[in-house]
């Protein structure tokens, strides 16, 4: 929703196909290719307009960006398929690169830290481009994390297969976001988010976790 | 082998140990910070990079022929090419060898490929004594563990640990905790050990076609001793350790080092030509390589699994793995832990035995980011758990569809029904709005999710709605 609303305050009309449900990574990365292709499918007929592609999530992005035309090989839609993959953006590599944004910050003044998801790193290169929109922020001070290339241990089923060393990774994640004593954790990824206010939840911490998309829009809004 | 239990299991073993999970943390944090000293320049890593890929994909393209260009020369310089095609043949052709020369002692260099044929054991069966030389595979032996990395053996250990290991195993050593200390009195043993050998035992970390050299790079000195001071010297490799020239040995002796420890390069590199020449005062009187296959033929058959081959054994995937940081190497039950071991186990022990080791991994990148040739790990991992729950018939990987579930098919099916069908998706998003919030902690996935989360909650309305709701256009 955030992520729609700051498109549009720059002046973009924003389409959202209602047919849409996942990119097809779950079954994908559980080795379940013709599960995944069956939603993929159904995702890139209704992508079809030759205008980008935003994704408010590195994780989904780096799936159709990055595997699409690997999972559409052969598929009577390979050839849609590798053009969605490269109308693909993530969020804040739209926002930094395309729209090229200057905000406003009219927040108090906070300390806030940056988790960057795994797939938002390495399969969409997307590394300082929340950061930088961070900046632009006056109040907002940006304490980075100690290990901030490292996963949060989510991986999707993973966290269920291997809950126990999923667990033993969200806490080390947590641990570096209490020790940076920021008030909240932002990133660009639902999942990883899930996992870390989760755990931050259950560990009763006062640091409390947002999407960077809500918490851009937070900090600029008129309202 | 089949290793005891499930990486499950054997992680939450590893994971209840603190000691453990501190010497892994603090080890791996200053070799991430090492290596990344050493690749400071961009521009630099990317083309030495490309070039060692380059290097390796062309050498396992040859393979074949390089394989016999290998053997020809060595023959040319005098080293004996021995080819083993089961890691039992591996043993038995080192058995010959050693019982022709009526050898009792064998002292080793480090090689992981003789961890893969367990060949200590085998040798102590035959009433051979197999001595490691390397200090960290020193001290694993001495605590009668295998390594827990592949060039770092006894990295899951600290310096308390290994001085009560030397007090309890070595005779008159007198409890210090100074690394100096404990070097200088396994040194002490191991000199000794080198004079009286029968035989050393190495590995290889290439083998050129074109010379019929083995490279062999290490920086403790043993490797030079094992392969000097006894008057046989055994090499063993994978078949897929080749290179075609010397040219290649550059790029890869760059890359290895500085992956690997973050060291400029190696104390020692060892490039071993021939056995000892009339009139030479040093080096042993027998040079023998033994090649094992033990299934890299099979992986090498299809294209993109031979990309596991183009490893060069660095571990910087293990160093910068955060499952591997948290567990260590003995969790994954096999000798290759880390990122390469849960691709490259499964594909020569097997789906059935180690297939769960593709499930412990969040495909996170970060090996595929370092690594020094390339190796699509992620990618491996994604076709080998594809092999594992579907199978196909003319696979190449090892007792693919093993671990094929009616049940997991099912609820993969109904997910891929539900998501392809907006009418499904929509109704069953509502459902879950309405009633998701009401699951118990105990029920399926949230019971593991909620070992240390909160429950998640489920939006009442869905974001599809919402998004109408605004106004945004479908189309």
């Amino acid at each position: 929703m955030a992520g729609i609303q700051l498109l549009q305050r720059e002046g973009v009309r924003v389409i959202y196909p209602q047919g849409q449900s996942c990119c097809g990574q779950p079954a994908y990365n559980s080795g379940h290719r013709a599960d995944a292709l069956k939603v993929a499918r159904q995702q890139v007929k209704l992508f079809k307009k030759d205008i980008p592609i935003v994704l408010p999530s590195g994780s989904c992005a780096g799936m159709m960006f990055k595997h699409y035309s690997e999972l559409f090989e052969g598929d009577p839609l390979e050839k849609e398929a590798t053009e969605v993959a490269n109308r693909v953006f993530e969020l804040t590599e739209f926002l930094v690169h395309v729209l090229k944004v200057d905000l406003k910050d009219k927040g108090e003044p906070v300390k806030v830290t940056w988790h960057g998801s795994c797939h938002s790193q390495r399969e969409m290169g997307v590394r300082e481009e929340p950061k930088e929109l961070l900046r632009q922020l006056e109040s907002v001070e940006l304490q980075e994390l100690k290990r901030e290339k490292e996963c949060c241990g989510f991986g999707g089923t993973f966290a269920v297969r291997q809950p126990e060393v999923s667990a033993a990774m969200v806490e080390d994640k947590t641990k570096d976001i209490s020790d940076t004593g920021a008030s909240a954790v932002v990133s660009g990824d639902c999942g990883c988010l899930m996992n870390i206010t989760g755990t931050l939840e259950a560990k009763q911490s006062r640091v409390k976790g947002q999407h960077i998309a809500e918490f851009l829009l937070e900090r600029t809004d008129e309202a | 082998m089949k290793p005891e239990g499930t990486f499950r299991q054997r992680a939450k073993e590893a994971l209840a140990d603190k000691e453990l999970r501190g010497n892994f943390r603090r080890a791996m944090d200053s070799l991430m910070v090492k290596r990344a000293n050493q690749f400071s320049d961009v521009d630099e890593w990317t083309r030495l990079r490309s070039l060692g890929e380059a290097v390796r994909k062309r050498t396992l393209e040859k393979l074949p022929d390089l394989l016999e260009k290998l053997e020809t020369n060595c023959k040319k310089n005098g080293i004996q090419v021995h080819w083993a095609e089961t890691t039992d043949e591996a043993n038995q052709i080192i058995l010959a060898i050693l019982q022709r020369r009526g050898a009792k002692k064998v002292v080793k260099g480090k090689s992981m490929v003789s961890e893969e044929m367990h060949l200590n054991a085998f040798l102590g069966e035959h009433g051979i004594t197999a001595l490691e030389a390397d200090l960290g595979e020193y001290i694993v032996q001495l605590a009668e563990q295998m390594p827990s990395h592949i060039i770092m053996p006894a990295i899951h250990l600290n310096r308390r640990q290994i001085a009560d290991l030397f007090k309890k195993k070595i005779d008159g050593f007198e409890y210090t905790e100074s690394a100096v200390e404990m070097t200088a009195a396994a040194r002490e043993v191991l000199r000794r050990e080198f004079s009286e050998a029968d035989a050393g035992l190495s590995g290889v970390n290439m083998a050129v076609a074109e010379t019929g050299t083995i490279v062999l790079v290490e920086n403790e000195g043993n490797g030079r001793m094992v392969t000097t001071v006894p008057p046989v010297h055994i090499a063993v490799t994978g078949i897929d350790k080749i290179v075609e020239n010397l040219e290649d040995v550059t790029p890869i002796l760059s890359l290895l080092p500085r992956s690997a420890t973050g060291q400029d390069i190696t104390t020692y590199v060892n490039m071993i030509s021939s056995p000892r020449k009339e009139g030479e005062k040093d080096g042993p009187e027998e040079v023998h390589l033994v090649l094992l296959d033990n299934g890299r033929t099979r992986i090498h058959a299809d294209p993109e699994t031979r990309q596991t081959l183009q490893c060069i054994r660095c571990g910087a995937c293990m160093n910068h793995c955060p499952v591997y940081t948290k567990v260590g190497g003995h969790a994954y039950g096999g000798v290759y832990p880390g990122p390469i071991g849960k691709i490259l186990t499964p594909q020569i022990e097997g789906i059935e035995p180690y297939g769960d080791l593709t499930s412990a991994s969040t495909l996170c990148n970060a090996c595929v980011e370092i690594c020094p040739v390339k190796i699509p790990i992620a990618q491996m991992l994604v076709r080998l758990r594809n092999e594992a729950a579907t199978g196909c018939p003319e696979s190449s990987v090892k007792e693919a569809g093993v671990k094929k579930s009616t049940v997991e098919d099912m609820v993969w099916k109904g997910w891929s029904t539900s998501h392809s069908s907006p009418a499904a998706y929509s109704m069953m998003t509502a459902v879950l709005g309405m009633t998701g919030n009401m699951m118990p902690k105990s029920a399926p996935m949230l019971k593991e999710w909620t070992s240390v989360r909160a429950k998640p909650k489920f939006a009442k309305k869905s974001l599809h709605r919402m998004v109408k709701k605004l106004g945004v256009d479908d189309e």
